[in-house]
Order: structure tokens, then C-alpha cells, then sequence
């Protein structure tokens, strides 16, 4: 099992932490998580103002130059509202900066923002995605492509250079519960990340099974699954909660004034972190034990926290990331290698 | 002539959500999805195995209940000449932020639901329900009547046998109906009402839903 974890860079709208000095704390972060162990640190695009990374590879390239095993990732690049071939040179690029590190997560992006941004319609949401995902395949294994479509101009013959260090570039699909996009990452032969919000770990287990069944229907091999979830870990339950419901309620309540939703409190975030739940807020123990149960219900290869929802100060960001890191990932890790020495990968539920 | 035969446009997440509360509550559940039928088989097949996978044109003529659990954006392309004389569930919502701005609903003065009716044949009966819950809740808050803490859902509609029925599938896949008026007041069931997500009991729901009146000018 790989244990890592991802932010949006939150920043705040109320007058907290601006990006100027979120950014380079970002970086110590990353950096932490790298000399902790984590094996994997994702960094998401929102063009959105609580949010300071719309440009995830730009960013990674500083974590990578100061980091050494850590793999980098986008979680995720909107790839609906961007051009394969920049998207695919800029991955390189990162792969290429941090020695061969560098993964590309793409999704069909939540917030929507960049639809708006990029001049890109709404009602071609699946087609977009689709269509983008099949160029970026295409050109990721080499080339010279051609090739053309609806929304981008047509090819001839051309190669995306330079080559990363591994290459082809590892390609994973985010989803967010959509059965269809499970297929779809299946029907690619793609990795799947499930992304969650909330909800019980269990109503995840259906979209696994469906995907590794996909997986066998259009012949392709095993694929590792993951999972993203909100979570932290403080050094007791209670500090955990202090520090991670206030400011998941206040980002919650930032995004859903647009949306339209209701106003959520601390405690809503709170009774969203019960048992068998989606959301791993607790001692180390407490995430270790959730860890666990994901594992026995997805039989899953990587879980990944959002350890920032909206503005968490970094101290607290740092000691998360130590905990993760030395104290969370070693048991689980070892738990999971002895299911997995009794029970074959992926049949472990 | 009680309703026996679920059917539902869309295998997403809240049409795979509904059709599993369906059949755990004994109805049959039959399902249409756009994309390719092989894909829709698998999904059907894994995620609910219990379900039949149907045509989107045959759908209706084999349902006493035609569910709508498509992506606001693209339910103009259902085959929606088949719903004539048919009791029709409206889950969908126009949610800008999610769907973008739909010039038919942006302009609108009435209810998402009132325009989408504009679009059916006249003898479709359009009900309003299941719409203002989270999918993930439809599952995960499914009680049996009578049990503490039951979630109440809204109902709106102009046809009070429909509304009956509608009211009574809600009732047994687990949830407490609360009709709210005719399509005309389903407005209060949208995104930007405090009911909207907000997972309530019955009387909840009723001190929201006077609330809510009493601040229409």
C-alpha cells in the first residue's frame, strides 16, 4: 500500500494565509513528506480564489528539485479544458526535473471553473474528456501522431519531445463515483483514483469491482486502484478535529455559497468522520484503523489524504505529514503486505 | 394497480443510487443509459445486478414509474415522445455551477421542473421528488417507515394520482414524502433552498418549507 497525500494549496478568502506565503510553505511540506517517506504527494488545479495551484506542474518542478523519492502528481489536471500535447510536455518536463518522478492524474475536473476560463462548453463535457484522453494515450506512447478532432487541431505526424525518463509517462484517471468513468478508465487501460467527498467507504466497493471486471471485459492487465479522501492526523483525536472540521466547514462554505448550499458548522464536518466513513480525521491509531478498513473493502494499492481542506496552518500541516509518515504509513504498510501475502492483491475483500 | 415496475434513464451515480433503494424495496427496476449498450451492460450487471438493462426508446412503455436521472443538460435527448400518459420522476436540477448556464433555464421565470415539462408530451404526468438529497444519502439514509430520525423528501406535482404514487415509492424505498405544493411551487426543492441538501426530518422539512413561504413576497 502507498500512502501519500494532496492538497489545492487552499489558501484563504477571509484574510488568512495569501499564496505569496502559502506556496513556499507548500514546498517544506512536500519536502517533509519526502524525508518522512511518503510515497507519493498530489497537488490539484482549481482556478478558484481559495485555491493556489492552478498550475500543478509548475509548482511540483520546485518540490522536485528539493526532494529525492517522493513521487509528484497532479490530483488532478482538468485535461477537458487543456491541450494534450502541452499537458503531456509539461509532465515530461516534471519527470524529467525530478529524475523520473513525475505522474499525471487526469479528471474531468468538480468546480468547473475552467470551463469558463478557457472558453470550453459545458454541454461538451463527456465528449471533451473523451476525446482529450484518447490524443494525450496517443502521443504518450511515442509517435509521430496524427491525428485530429473536435477540439483541438488536427496533427501530422508529430511526436512530443523531449521523451520523459519514464516513458511512457504513468497516466492515471481520477473519478469521482461515476460508473461510466470507471469504464471508461477500464476500457483505456488506465489506473483508477476514487476520489471521495464523503459517504461510507462500503458504496465504494461496487465502482472497484465494476473496474476491475471493465478491466478483464476489454483485456487489459491488473490495474492498481486508489483512493482519495479527506483526512489528517494530529497526535490525538481531539487536537485533529480542533484543527481540520473549522477550516474544511469554512472552504465548504466558500465553494457552497455558489452552489447554493447550505451553510455547514464545524460539527457537520464532525459527524461526517463516523465509522466506516470517507473521512479519516484522528489520532494516528484512529487513521490507521480506517486505512485498514478501506483496504479490506477496496482491496486498493494507494490511498492519498487531503490533508488541508480550506486554510490549515502549516505547523499543523507539518506535524500531519511527520505522523503520516512515521507513524501511519509503516503500520499500515505492514498490515497490508500480510493480508496481501495470504490473500492475492486486489482479492483481499 | 399498484405501481410494480421502476424505470430509469440514467446509470450515474444518482440513477444507480435510486435503482438499488428500488429493488431492495422489492420494485423492478429496468434501466437506459446513453453510452454504448456494452457499457451499460457491465455497469448494470456489476453495479446492480438485480436490474434489467433496457433500451432508452423501450423504457417507458414496460415502467409504472419513469425515473429521470440524467444530467440536466442532456435530457432533450431522451426519447421523450414515449413518456405520453406516463407518471415521470424529475430528480434532475439546474445547478449552474455543475451543468453551466443553460440559456433555457436561465431565462426561465418558473421552476426547472415546469420547463422541463414544457418538453414532454402533454399527457406525461411530471412529479418532483428526490432531487434535493445528496446520492450518496439516498442509500445511506434509506430508513423504514416509523424509524426515528427518518429523512423527509419534498413532492411536487399537479396530478394527484401521480403525486399519490410518487409519494408512495418514496415512502417505501425509505423515505418520509412531504408534498409541497404543484410543479409551480417546486422552486423551494432547488439548489439555493434551505432545504436543498439539507437532509431533513418531516418536521423540519414543514418549519423550512412555512419559513420559505412566508418570505415570498
Amino acid at each position: 500500500m502507498e500512502i501519500g497525500a494532496f492538497t489545492f494549496a487552499d489558501v484563504s478568502v477571509r484574510g488568512g494565509v495569501a499564496a505569496p506565503q502559502r506556496i513556499p510553505e507548500l514546498i517544506e511540506e512536500i519536502v517533509l513528506a519526502d524525508e518522512v517517506g511518503l510515497d507519493v504527494f498530489g497537488l490539484g488545479e482549481h482556478h478558484h480564489p481559495a485555491f493556489g495551484a492552478p498550475a500543478p506542474p509548475v509548482t511540483l518542478a520546485a518540490a522536485a528539485a528539493r526532494t529525492s523519492r517522493i513521487r509528484l502528481t497532479s490530483a488532478v489536471t482538468v485535461l477537458s479544458t487543456a491541450d494534450p500535447v502541452r499537458v503531456l510536455e509539461e509532465f515530461h518536463a516534471l519527470d524529467l526535473v525530478s529524475g523520473g518522478r513525475a505522474e499525471l492524474m487526469v479528471g474531468r475536473g468538480a468546480l468547473l471553473d475552467s470551463f469558463r476560463l478557457f472558453g470550453h462548453d459545458l454541454q461538451d463535457y463527456e465528449q471533451l474528456f473523451d476525446e482529450k484522453l484518447r490524443l494525450l494515450l496517443r502521443l504518450r506512447e511515442g509517435g509521430p501522431v496524427t491525428w485530429s478532432g473536435r477540439f483541438r487541431p488536427p496533427l501530422h505526424g508529430e511526436t512530443v519531445l523531449p521523451r520523459p525518463v519514464q516513458d511512457p509517462l504513468p497516466v492515471s484517471v481520477a473519478v469521482g463515483g461515476s460508473p461510466q468513468s470507471a469504464v471508461r478508465a477500464a476500457a483505456v487501460g488506465l489506473p483508477l483514483m476514487i476520489g471521495t467527498l464523503g459517504g461510507q467507504a462500503h458504496q465504494l466497493a461496487p465502482i472497484a469491482e465494476l473496474y476491475r471486471e471493465a478491466l478483464g471485459h476489454y483485456g487489459k492487465e491488473r490495474l492498481p486502484i486508489g483512493m482519495s479522501l479527506h483526512g489528517f492526523v494530529a497526535d490525538t483525536s481531539q487536537r485533529a478535529g480542533e484543527i481540520y472540521f473549522p477550516a474544511d466547514a469554512e472552504l465548504r462554505n466558500v465553494v457552497g455559497a455558489r452552489l447554493g448550499v447550505r451553510e455547514v458548522t464545524a460539527e457537520h464536518m464532525a459527524a461526517q468522520n463516523g465509522p466506516g466513513s470517507t473521512y479519516a480525521v484522528g489520532s494516528p491509531q484512529q487513521v490507521i484503523e480506517k486505512i485498514l478498513h478501506y483496504h479490506e473493502v477496496l482491496g486498493h494499492q494507494r490511498t492519498m489524504l487531503q490533508l488541508a481542506v480550506g486554510p490549515v496552518p502549516h505547523r499543523d500541516l507539518m506535524r500531519a505529514i511527520e505522523l503520516l509518515g512515521t507513524e501511519v504509513a509503516p503500520v499500515v504498510r505492514a498490515e497490508v503486505a500480510r493480508r496481501e501475502a495470504v490473500a492475492p492483491v486486489g482479492e483481499a475483500a | 394497480m399498484g405501481v410494480r415496475t421502476i424505470g430509469i434513464f440514467g446509470a450515474g451515480k444518482s440513477g444507480t443510487a435510486i435503482a438499488r433503494v428500488a429493488i431492495r424495496a422489492g420494485y423492478d427496476v429496468r434501466i437506459a443509459t446513453s453510452g454504448p449498450a456494452e457499457r451499460s451492460g457491465l455497469i448494470t450487471r456489476v453495479m446492480i445486478p438485480e436490474a434489467t438493462t433496457v433500451d432508452a426508446a423501450g423504457l417507458a412503455a414496460g415502467s409504472d414509474l419513469v425515473v429521470i436521472a440524467v444530467p440536466l443538460r442532456r435530457y432533450r435527448n431522451l426519447p421523450l415522445a414515449g413518456l405520453a400518459g406516463r407518471t415521470v420522476i424529475d430528480v434532475m436540477n439546474y445547478w449552474r455551477p455543475i451543468d453551466g448556464l443553460l440559456p433555457e433555464f436561465e431565462a426561465a421565470d418558473r421552476p426547472s421542473s415546469e420547463v422541463v415539462r414544457s418538453h414532454l408530451p402533454s399527457t406525461a404526468r411530471l412529479v418532483k421528488t428526490l432531487n434535493h438529497i445528496g446520492y450518496h444519502e439516498i442509500e445511506d439514509l434509506a430508513r423504514p417507515a416509523g424509524a426515528p430520525g427518518r429523512i423527509a423528501l419534498g413532492v411536487a406535482g399537479d396530478d394527484p394520482p401521480a403525486v399519490a404514487d410518487v409519494a408512495a415509492f418514496v415512502d417505501r424505498i425509505g423515505f418520509t414524502p412531504a408534498i409541497v405544493g404543484g410543479l409551480a411551487d417546486s422552486a423551494v426543492l432547488q439548489p439555493g433552498s434551505p432545504l436543498f441538501g439539507a437532509d431533513l426530518t418531516e418536521p423540519g422539512l414543514r418549519r423550512e418549507l412555512c419559513a420559505a413561504r412566508s418570505a415570498v413576497p
